[in-house]
Formats: structure tokens, sequence, C-alpha cells
């Protein structure tokens, strides 16, 4: 519900009254470059125009250039707080392209690294909401364990933030025994931990009212202006790209979707700390269940042969070159992929023309969609509070402007 | 599944048989080419149609594709109800791209039009605000569309055939 003030003890469009206040481009407190030009009644926003692609890097015609190998590294760079997953999105549309089937090891070592980047990626945003609201401490205290999960992916891929992990058909490397103690002591500290921030902000009395019908948004609005992942689940709508079309063998865990009920910050905030829990969840079951077997799919035209082999066998060093030169030969065809990123549906619409790069990719970028509700959600509402809704939508400027 | 046999298209040609140029299944989503004055028609029908609703708008984006010398907008359909897909497009003349704004119908594509807009000059009548998003206002071209090549091409401290750039469209 957004506090609709204006008009009670002011005539709406006596424009002298009104003081225009430049909120960014760079404001410490929203977290990245946004501008907005707000219009303010005293301390009440009238209206607001955002202004985006201060880091617009045109990934879009870059990958009209680059061989589909080398398109990874760019999806690193939309939501680089869970940059796996976007990575991991990347490999499977190119794999449904190709029409590779992927070992179901792969499968569950993807999911691993997908709900830990998840987590990385809720951590971050439901720890600033607290920072944003006053409490550092929870930040701080659960900051050290994204950094945990940071040497987690150092020990499989060499990279932390912006990974390139893994590669087309599988994954570069197995996890090392390092990786897996990592990822076992993640996953028993980590509960903990993430309790007791829990026990510090959930029922918290001065989070709740800086929160609660806070930059609300009703279910109708939300899906007209196509809001998905935790933003849409915070109002209702249970719309989870895992469990609608499931990838990646994520049909072989149990795990519940969250909903919240008034798509406020609050609501947000709880769904996303849910979703920490099913990930956590999701994780056990896949350590449980991983099987064995190769950790990458027999596919020599895409998958780099080890570098033994370059230097000894006539066919991999064929390969090998052709991969690095980007003179595979790929299918035509039209092909749309989806992952549930942190921020919600994450799609690849990749045309390739059987030539040596895309013929046109579009990047579905959540948070590019979801922000233009921004003015409509923080209309009538106060400047502290229109922080704490741009901070709780978690809109990440990689992803917002490509 | 024969697209034929899609129940999407097969109410779609029912209302709009004239307008349907053509319709095949590529890698599970179905995809309809549409002639332009229908789009709008056509996406409302999908909206409201008590069966399929198809009510949220996945993606709107530009194609330009130079050999027919037609910029495609692309519109991708999720029926949450049905979890059902569907891809729309409509080819525009290059030189003209002109379609009406669907932004009554999917708050969603105001931006996502401002994106096509930036990139590929696409004019969506009836847009309320039409402006250039994520590019900067004074630029003058449409940067996704084919003539524009990636590097400067004006260069010449450097032989491009080597390193593989300076063919536009090269394999395209």
């Amino acid at each position: 519900m957004t506090r609709n003030i204006v008009g009670e003890h002011r005539e709406v469009g006596d424009e002298n009254r009104y003081t225009t206040l430049n909120l960014g481009p760079t404001h410490p407190a929203t977290h990245g470059i946004f501008q907005n030009v707000l219009t303010m009644d005293g301390e009440v926003i009238v209206r607001s125009e955002p202004t985006i692609g201060y880091i617009h890097r045109a990934f879009e015609k870059l990958a009209e250039r680059r061989p589909y190998a080398q398109i990874t590294p760019i999806t690193d760079r939309l939501n680089y707080c869970s940059a796996p997953i976007n990575n991991m999105g990347w490999h499977m549309t190119v794999e449904k392209l190709i029409g590779v089937e992927v070992p179901k090891r792969v499968d569950y070592l993807r999911v691993i690294i997908m709900e830990l980047a998840r987590i990385s990626d809720h951590l971050i945003c439901n720890s600033v909401l607290g920072v944003d609201t006053g409490a550092l401490t929870g930040f701080v205290y659960l900051f050290q364990f994204r950094e945990l999960i940071y040497e987690i992916y150092e020990e499989i891929c060499g990279a932390r933030l912006t990974t390139n992990i893994g590669r087309i058909g599988g994954f570069e490397r197995d996890f090392s025994p390092t990786a897996w103690a990592k990822l076992d002591r993640f996953m028993k500290e980590y509960p903990e931990a993430l309790k007791e921030f829990e026990k510090l902000l959930k029922r918290n009395r001065i989070f709740m009212e800086r929160t609660t019908g806070v930059g609300a948004i009703t279910a109708e609005r939300a899906l007209s202006y196509s809001f998905s992942g935790p933003n849409l689940r915070a109002t209702g709508i249970d719309y989870d790209v895992r469990v609608m079309e499931p990838y990646s063998s994520y049909d072989d865990f149990e795990f519940d979707v969250p909903v919240g009920k008034n798509g406020d910050t609050y609501d947000r905030f709880l769904v996303r700390q849910e979703e920490m829990w099913q990930s956590l969840s999701i994780i056990r079951q896949a350590i449980e269940k991983l099987p064995e077997g190769p950790y990458h799919a027999e596919v020599p035209e895409f998958y780099l042969p080890p570098k033994e082999e370059v230097y000894n066998n006539m066919e991999a060093l064929i390969y090998h070159f052709k991969i690095v030169m980007g003179e595979t030969d790929i299918p035509k065809g039209e092909v749309y992929h989806c992952v549930e990123g942190g921020n919600g549906e994450l799609g690849f619409y990749l045309i390739s023309d059987g030539g040596r790069t895309p013929f046109r990719l579009h990047f579905r970028r959540p948070c590019f969609i979801y922000y233009q509700a921004y003015p409509e959600m923080i209309q009538g509402s106060n400047i502290s509070d229109a922080i704490l809704t741009m901070s709780s939508l978690n809109v990440i400027a990689g992803e917002l402007d490509a | 599944m024969e697209p034929a046999q899609h129940p999407t298209l097969t109410l779609l040609t029912e209302r709009f048989g004239d307008n349907i140029l053509s319709a095949d299944i590529r890698y599970g989503i179905l995809t309809i080419s549409v002639t332009q004055p229908a789009i709008v028609d056509i996406l409302r029908f999908l909206f409201d149609h008590a069966q399929l609703q198809y009510r949220y708008l996945t993606t709107l984006c530009g194609i330009h594709h130079p050999e027919v010398n037609q910029i495609a907008v692309v519109y991708q359909l999720h029926s949450l109800e049905n979890n059902s897909r569907v891809r729309l497009k409509v080819w525009l003349p290059e030189d003209k791209p002109e379609t009406p704004t669907v932004t009554d119908l999917f708050a969603g594509a105001n931006w996502m039009e401002r994106e096509t807009y930036d990139f590929f000059g696409v004019t969506f009548t009836g847009h309320p605000d039409l402006r250039r998003i994520l590019n900067v206002e004074d630029m003058t071209i449409f940067p996704l569309r084919k003539e524009y090549p990636l590097e400067d091409q004006t260069r010449e401290d450097k032989r491009d055939e080597m390193f593989g750039r300076g063919m536009v469209g090269s394999g395209q």
C-alpha cells in the first residue's frame, strides 16, 4: 500500500511548490549508478524519473562478434552478484541449440554452484537492506560467508567475482577435495549465522516498521510489469522457473517456493530469507545424491581437450584449434532458454545463422524489466523509504544496463 | 508436435487466418509471423482469451535482417496459467519501422519498447515516452542494426583481416 499523502493539503499540479531533487547518479545509498530526478512536495515524492544506462557496455552488440565460448565472460557482468547462474544459463542455452545432453553429475554440480550463487545474491540484498535501515552488524556478520562462497568458486574455476565458471558441455575440472571441504564448512557454519541474522531483523520492531507497507506493489501490477523472481513472489504469485520449466535436473529435488502476500519491502525480505533456506536444502540434497561419472559431456567440437592430449593427439589438436579460433559449425536455430537468476527469469534469446558468432543475442534481464515500476512504487513515499524500496528490489546496475 | 496441432495456433488461425504469415515450432516454442496491422489485436486476443491467457510479456526485442531489408519485432508471451509460451514476430521495413505500442496491454512493455527504439529505431506509435534509454540522447544511429560494425572501421593502423575483423556480416 503506497501512502498517498499528496493532495491532502495542497493542490496537485501546483508546480511552484514542488522541489526538484537529483538523487544520484552516484549516491552512496543507491549501491550503484542510478539517477532519479525526484519531484518533491516537502518530504514526499510526487514524481520520479529514472535515468539508466550509465554502465551500458553494449553486450548484445559485442556478442554478435564473439564465438560462443567467448560470450560466457560477458554474462558474468550482467548480475555480478550471482555470476555463476548467468554462466550456467548461457552454457545451457548453447547446449540446447546444439542438442547436447550433459551427464547427471554435471547437472548436480551446476545446481550446487547455482544455489550457492543464489545464496550469495540474496545474502547481499538482505544484509544491505539491513544496512539501509541502520543495522550494519548483520551485514558484516553475513559478509564473511560471501567470502567463503567466493573461495569455493575460486577453488573450482580460479575466479571470484566474474567467474566464467564451467564450459559448454560441463565443467573445466571436477570439484577439488579442497572445494568439497570448503563447501562442507559453509554448509555447517552458514545456517547458524543465517539464523542469528534472522533473529536480528525478522521480528525487529524498528526494522519491521521501516519496511512493512513500504514500496508495495499488487500482484496484478507486478504481472503487468513482467516482474519475476523474489519480487514477484513477494506479491503472492508462485512463478519460479526452476519449478515451471525445470532445467539442470531441478525436478530431482524437493523444495518449496516461498511466497509473500503484500508485495512490500518486508515481504521481499522474507521471501529472500526463506529462499536461502531452500537453497541450502537443495545443496544438501545435491551433495547427498551426487552421482558418480564424468564432469563434462562428450562434445569434442565444443569442449576443450586436455592440454597434454593437444600436444600428442592429432584430433585433439584440431578440435583445440577450431574451438579457440571459433571455427566450429553451429546449427541454425532460434532458442530461448531461461533460468531462475538471483532476481528472476534470466533469459537468453539466441538466433544462430550457422556462423561463428550469434546472429542476434538478447538477454532478458529481470532488473531492467522490473526497475521501470520503481517510480510507481515510490510515489507518495519519503526519500528514506524510496532508498529501502530500491535496496529490496535488488537492482543490480550491471544487469540493468547490460 | 506439428505446429498445426498447437491449440494456440488453431485458435489464432480461426480468428486471424489471413494475418498469419507463417508458423513453426522452434526449440519448443511456437513461433508465428503475423502482419503488422493485426499485431495489437492478436496480442489482445491472446491476453483476453479465457483458455489461453497469455498475460505475461517475457521479452520484446528487435532483430535486424539486412538480407530482406526488414526489422522484426519479437514478442515472447508466457501463459503462467497453462505454462505455455508463444513467440510473435512482426516484420517492418528497415527504412521506416513503425508499429503501435502495446503499453496499454503490458505496463512492462514501456522500457522494452524504448530499448527497441534505442537500438533499432523502431517507432512505437502511441508510446507515452519514446526516448533513448541506454544510449546517450544525442546519438544519431541505431547501434544494433547490422550496418554498424562493432569496431572503428576507419582505423588504418591494423590489418583487420589478420584478426578476423572488418568483415561485416561475415558468415551471417
